[in-house]
């Protein structure tokens, strides 16, 4: 149990950068020192908490503690995963709390910020290449984009939709099979 | 306080169990809730905030969870220790769906991951989540992170040229974000920004 604890908080603390950098720490701790899942079911996993909602590295881990040690394994091991951030963070943020008027504090975000703005456009190159966007479905990120920019419509009833009207379509298109 | 922070648990609570596609795609659902809709802080601050979990150990949708939840407390005149269970709550409740997810329907999912309602769904969602991201990029384009041309030009300017370099960095250099992100602050301070 302590051992899914220690493996976990290692994983959270060692990873900078999100989720999809942990994958290859986890494969190191998981696989080839614990020897807990093979490296195929690994693969199986991640597949699956790729598509599962939520925190990627989080999922992995409440998935690998539900196999060793069942509720309480993936209990110790999401709070593992998640603890060096939440002590990291809450440091920090009551921190900067004390610096926040400072002037060169205020000028080092203010660099920042534009950077940050380049850093999350970034990945929507990236995330589109994986999402097989092609000139035939542009027109869904461009819409569900304009949307939530110029219309303000929440993100989370963007995913609803765009869920349901995946469904809708492949119903469709399987009425449309059957009836030619 | 009761109600902010009832509205702070079901808020994340939402994101994690419709936040689909990876930390960078939940900070859309963050910036929508937390900022559109409760103006909860500042465009600015969620910026801020971004630049922090990018930058700090942990996956960034728990460590924006656990930010944004002692920003909000702190932001609407609470002492930081409530700041802290409001970090706490946001962080639990963006695990919390995850969690009974895994515990109630990890089997089906292993066994019909491939079926075609299921790859059905997601040939909608994965398009979505890229517009989520693009529609999160385009927000954060706003005259508190980069001024404007009439309010202030030198920094309009200069926000436009870190924008330029931190992308070319990342995409072409191939610089890790942290670097990226501190050669931006300390061209802050020394352009007085």
């Amino acid at each position: 149990m302590f051992e899914l604890f220690k493996t976990f908080f290692q994983i959270g603390l060692f990873t900078i950068g999100g989720g999809y950098a942990m994958i290859p720490l986890i494969e190191q701790k998981v696989v080839d020192e614990k020897a807990w899942v093979s490296k195929e079911e690994l693969l199986d996993l991640i597949a699956v908490a790729q598509s599962c909602p939520g925190v990627f590295a989080v999922n992995i881990s409440i998935f690998i503690g539900l196999k060793r040690m069942g509720g309480r394994g993936a209990l110790v091991s999401a709070i593992g995963t998640c603890l060096p951030s939440f002590i990291c963070i809450l440091a920090i943020a009551l921190v900067f709390q004390q610096f926040r008027e400072n002037v060169y504090v205020e000028h080092f975000f203010r660099g920042i910020r534009p950077a940050v703005v380049a850093l999350i456009l970034l990945p929507v190159f990236r995330m589109a290449k994986s999402a097989k966007i092609t000139r035939y479905n542009v027109w869904i990120p461009i819409i569900s984009a304009f949307l939530i920019w110029k219309l303000g419509v929440s993100p989370i009833f963007i995913v609803l939709a765009a869920g349901i009207a995946g469904y809708a379509y492949g119903q469709y298109l399987k009425g449309d099979f059957l009836n030619s | 306080m009761i109600t902010l922070l009832l509205q702070l648990f079901w808020t994340f609570f939402l994101i994690g169990l419709f936040g689909f596609g990876g930390g960078y795609a939940m900070l859309s659902l963050i910036q929508g809730e937390v900022v559109e809709h409760y103006h909860w802080m500042t465009m600015g601050q969620f910026t801020d905030i971004v630049a922090i979990s990018q930058s700090t150990p942990g996956p960034i949708g728990i460590n924006s969870a656990t930010y944004v939840g002692y920003t909000a407390l702190v932001n609407a005149g609470y002492e930081p220790c409530w700041g802290i269970l409001g970090s706490f709550l946001a962080t639990f409740a963006v695990v919390l769906p995850s969690f009974i997810l895994m515990l109630m329907i990890s089997k089906l999912l292993m066994k019909y991951r491939n079926h075609p309602i299921v790859e059905n769904v997601f040939s909608g969602l994965r398009p979505a989540v890229v517009g989520l991201l693009l529609a999160a990029s385009l927000l954060l384009m706003n005259s508190e992170n980069f001024s404007s041309m009439s309010d202030n030009p030198w920094r309009y300017c200069i926000s436009l040229f870190l924008f330029c370099f931190a992308f070319i960095a990342q995409k072409v250099y191939r610089l890790g974000p942290i670097l990226i992100i501190l050669l931006c602050g300390v061209a802050g301070i020394v352009l007085g920004l």
